[in-house]
Formats: C-alpha cells, sequence, structure tokens
C-alpha cells in the first residue's frame, strides 16, 4: 500500500492534536521548525502518538533500523513518517 | 557498602588526591570534595547520627550525594528516597527500614518529623567542622526501587547520568564516580532535556548512563550533538537494535555499552559489542564472581552479593544452588539471549514498572467491566506502553452500541484512580480472555 504524502502529515498533526488534548498538555502552535520536546508534548505523549500512528499507518519508523537521525522538529517528525510510507 | 571494596565511601573519598579539582555539580550549586573533605554539609551534626538507620530524602541530588558520602560508614544505615515517593510510602519505609534519624534540605511535614526523631538539614553551603570524622561501619545501603559493575577511567573523567542518583542506574554512575578519580554531573527533574545536555556538555562529559528511553529522548534534542562522549551506557530497560544504532552514528567516538543489571543479585553485566542481547557464551561461564543460568525462560545469576528485602519479604531469595530469578525472560535466537520483558507481566513505560494488577483492578471497577487483561505493547519512546484487553458484561455487549462509551468511562476511572503512565494507551474489548485451571488470567511474557 502507497500512503498519499499529504494524508500521512495530516495524519501525524491531528494524532499530535488529539493526544495533547487527551493528556492535558498545551500544545504550540506546530509549525515544521518547532522543535518536537519544546511542543508541550513529554516523552509518554510521543509515545503514545507513535503507538497510534502505527495503528493508523502501518508503520513505526522509530523501530527500522536504519542510519537516519531520530527527528527533532515536528517537521522532520513528519518527513520520518512520509519517507517511511514511500 | 556492597561495591566498595576499600573502607566507607568518605574513607575513600577523603584519602583521594586532588579533591579540590573533583566537583559534584548540581543545577544550581557545585561544591568540591575538597570542601567536603574538610567541611559539613550537614552542619557539623554528623556526629548525630552515627550507628542510625538514616533516610536521605532532600528535594534536590546534589544534597542528597554530599549526604550519602558523608554518612556512608558513619550511619548503620542508609534509606535512599527518590523524590517522588508519595507521603504515605514514606511513612512505610520509615516503619520498615526502622528509620530514627531523617536528613533533608526542605521543610519537613511535622509528622514525618515527629516518627523519625531527629531531623538533620543538609545544604550545599559546605560549613566548616574540626571534628575528626571516622566511618568504621558497614552501611547498610537501601534503595526503594529496581541495575551493574566497575570500569577503567582517564584522569579527567567527567561522569554523568539522566537518572536521579536516588535510582539504581543513578547510584552506580554516583559510586563510580566518588570511588574512581571523576567529578559528577547531575541532572534535575526541573531541567530540560536540551538544558542538561548543554551543562553536561559545557562540563565536558566523557561517561554518561541513562535508559533506552533517556537516550531516545536526547537524540531527539537539538542539544544531542553538545556532548561528545567517550563512554554512553544504556540500563534499566531493554536496549534494542534500533537505539543502539542510532546512538553509534551520533556519538561515533564513543564505546557505547548496554548493561544488563538486577537489584535483587547486586551485579551486572555488561554488553559492548554493539549488538542488542548478550552473547549465550556468558551463560556458565565459570571464571567470573558472577554466575548465570536460564531457567523457565528466565535469567538466574549467583553471585557473593545477593541484596536482601526489607519487611515482609525479609530473607534472602536464591533457590538452593544460590542463584537468584531476576524476572527477567530471555529468549535464544541463534547466539545470542535477547531481553523479552519481565515474568509476571511487569510492565516498564520508560524505567517506570508497572504492575498489571493495579490497573486491572481500576478498570475491573467499572460496572460493564467482566474481566480485564492489562498488558505491555512495545513502543520505540518509552520502551512499551500499557494497553488493556476488556472483556465486557452481556448486556454491554458491543452489539447495542454503549462500547465508546464505556471505553471513555473506563480512561475517566483510569485518569481519577492512577498516574498517567499506568493509564491504558489503547483497550481492545475482547470476547474472552484465556483462564488458567488456577483461575487466574493467562500472562504471556512480553
Amino acid at each position: 500500500m502507497r500512503v498519499n504524502t499529504m494524508s500521512v502529515r495530516s495524519t501525524v498533526i491531528s494524532q499530535l492534536e488529539q493526544v495533547a488534548e487527551e493528556q492535558k498538555k498545551r500544545l504550540a502552535p506546530l509549525a515544521d521548525d518547532l522543535v518536537l520536546l519544546n511542543s508541550g508534548l513529554d516523552s509518554l505523549c510521543l509515545a503514545i502518538v507513535v503507538a497510534r500512528l502505527e495503528d493508523v499507518l502501518g508503520i513505526d519508523p522509530f523501530s527500522a533500523a536504519e542510519d537516519a537521525d531520530f527527528p527533532v522538529t515536528v517537521g522532520e517528525f513528519i518527513r520520518f513518517y512520509e519517507d517511511a510510507a514511500k | 557498602m556492597p561495591q566498595n571494596d576499600c573502607g566507607s565511601l568518605w574513607n575513600a573519598v577523603s584519602a583521594a588526591a586532588h579533591l579540590s579539582d573533583r566537583f559534584l555539580w548540581g543545577a544550581h550549586a557545585s561544591v568540591t570534595l575538597g570542601d567536603l573533605a574538610r567541611g559539613s554539609s550537614l552542619g557539623g551534626r554528623v556526629e548525630e547520627l552515627r550507628g542510625r538507620s538514616v533516610l536521605v530524602a532532600t528535594g534536590d541530588q546534589l544534597t542528597a550525594a554530599l549526604a550519602l558520602v558523608e554518612l556512608d560508614g558513619i550511619a548503620r544505615r542508609l534509606v535512599l528516597c527518590p523524590p517522588d515517593v508519595p507521603s504515605e510510602h514514606v511513612a512505610f519505609v520509615i516503619a520498615t527500614a526502622a528509620v530514627d534519624a531523617l536528613v533533608c534540605d526542605r521543610a519537613t511535614p511535622e509528622a514525618t518529623a515527629r516518627s523519625v526523631g531527629s531531623v538533620v538539614a543538609c545544604s550545599p553551603r559546605i560549613a566548616a567542622t574540626d571534628s575528626e570524622r571516622n566511618g568504621q561501619l558497614e552501611t547498610e545501603w537501601i534503595l526503594l526501587t529496581s541495575g551493574t559493575s566497575g570500569g577503567p577511567q582517564a584522569s579527567a573523567t567527567v561522569w554523568s547520568t539522566f537518572y536521579d542518583i536516588r535510582r539504581y542506574g543513578g547510584l552506580q554512575i554516583f559510586l563510580r564516580a566518588c570511588l574512581g578519580k571523576g567529578s559528577l554531573v547531575l541532572s534535575s527533574a526541573q531541567e530540560s532535556t536540551g538544558d542538561f545536555l548543554i551543562r553536561a556538555g559545557a562540563h565536558g562529559v566523557t561517561h554518561i548512563s541513562g535508559t533506552p528511553s533517556h537516550w531516545r529522548r536526547a537524540l531527539m534534542s537539538p542539544s544531542a550533538h553538545r556532548i561528545a562522549p567517550h563512554y554512553v551506557r544504556l540500563s534499566g530497560e531493554i536496549a534494542d537494535q534500533a537505539i543502539l544504532d542510532r546512538l553509534l552514528t551520533s556519538y561515533p567516538e564513543a564505546r557505547i555499552a548496554h548493561a544488563f543489571a538486577s537489584t535483587e543479585a547486586g551485579v551486572a553485566f555488561e554488553v559492548g559489542d554493539g549488538l542488542a542481547g548478550f552473547p549465550a557464551s556468558l551463560i556458565r561461564q565459570r571464571d567470573a564472581d558472577v554466575e548465570m543460568k536460564v531457567e523457565d525462560g528466565s535469567l538466574r545469576i549467583r553471585s557473593a552479593r545477593i541484596a536482601r528485602y526489607l519487611g515482609s519479604q525479609g530473607g534472602t531469595i536464591a533457590d538452593r544452588d544460590g542463584f537468584v530469578d531476576t524476572g527477567d525472560m530471555v529468549e535464544l535466537r541463534g547466539d545470542r539471549y535477547h531481553f523479552v520483558g519481565r515474568r509476571g507481566g511487569i510492565i516498564n513505560v520508560g524505567g517506570l514498572k508497572i504492575h498489571p494488577e493495579e490497573v486491572e483492578a481500576v478498570i475491573n471497577r467499572h460496572p460493564s467491566v467482566r474481566m480485564s487483561l492489562v498488558r505491555t505493547r512495545k513502543n520505540p519512546i518509552t520502551g512499551a506502553l500499557v494497553v488493556a484487553d476488556v472483556v465486557l458484561k452481556a448486556e454491554a455487549d458491543p452489539a447495542n452500541g454503549r462500547v465508546a462509551e464505556v471505553e471513555r468511562e473506563i480512561l475517566k476511572l483510569c485518569r481519577e484512580a492512577l498516574p498517567r503512565h499506568k493509564v491504558p494507551a489503547a483497550i481492545t474489548f475482547v470476547p474472552a480472555l484465556a483462564v488458567a485451571p488456577t483461575g487466574k488470567v493467562m500472562r504471556r511474557n512480553a
């Protein structure tokens, strides 16, 4: 299955927003250059986001032992999923 | 204390050379070991604590570190209280460990102060003292949670750890820094991962430890490149191949080691070949002072240094041959053993342990729930997440459309009764759960 990259972006963003709301975290305005660790989401929130994205998109780019660096910004996080979905 | 073969920590520190060049760096203050050797963080009240069972319950890690150096060999027992222990547990600890003195760096609840007898304040402002201190007692150290080994050090070693030093993983680093030749950069709960990395980098950290979850978080910080360690250690959780590979990419100069440690057995070993798991050849190797075997799928360890549990679980915990069951389940793949989880289904979310039963008890309070099974789901950020399988009573059957509502209600119950990391990240409604002949829900490991 090939996942449309536009839908990957919107799926990632909507999960970030949804988990922030569930975990009662104040989410900073999501811009591509926002550092993920400064987004208001802590490790537990990100863990839940990654689990949900695995359910929805069927991919977990974090567990793939590739040479790519871990994503630092929101933009890199989205690209991480877009690249894995290709 | 067990890891120290040269008398007390105090004696070892005060006898070492170049003490004024060796620092304990807290987030807000720092102390040289030289200052400490000539003075006291305890306002000169060390003698009052001789032979007593002392609870070290400070807000700050630096004050805890100072108290530990001063009191090892002086106190009969040192009980380390991590900062997030709820006050009702503190009362239990005081009773169980027969605590009769308290060291703290902030106001103590009156009830706590009354129950221990003496309260001694600890401060990073070192007061001069002229008393001759000599730590002769073999102080027993008590840790409240879940652990490792010695290694070579260069003279300009700067240790650091993402762990709080009052946790097993952090305490090991604290002892290695104090007993070796190094300085130590302490973490702080109030500091962001990025700020900690910048501070550790500024102090020239060379040896740094944390859980795989700490490291995943560090590698997601823009400040990850602010440190250039020679040695990176992972412990406390299963280290998977992905995190090992990424650390090697990020810190190509560093030796990356993942440690397995058992608090129960008081020992550990380190794997430094960059591969997840450990070589099967380590099992039953007889030359070391630690012997290992695998039985019923779990790793057993025999060593001279077996920990004991306090309280109702008192007594030794070894089997007839002297092996202690670590509770860590392993699986042989090729010529390596891989850790696959904990016996009894204990779930480790970013280093915090969860007994599934306590979450199930909350879920089962919901009137529509017949039974539930809480289990672990692997996660690349926190190592694991808590998820739940729930069987509903007939009247709440998925067919009648109340399921979404029940799910919300269960989650609400959990959020009210449990800390965040124990709340299931997902609930799956299932028609049935396997039940063992004993009447218990069957738990799979990992």
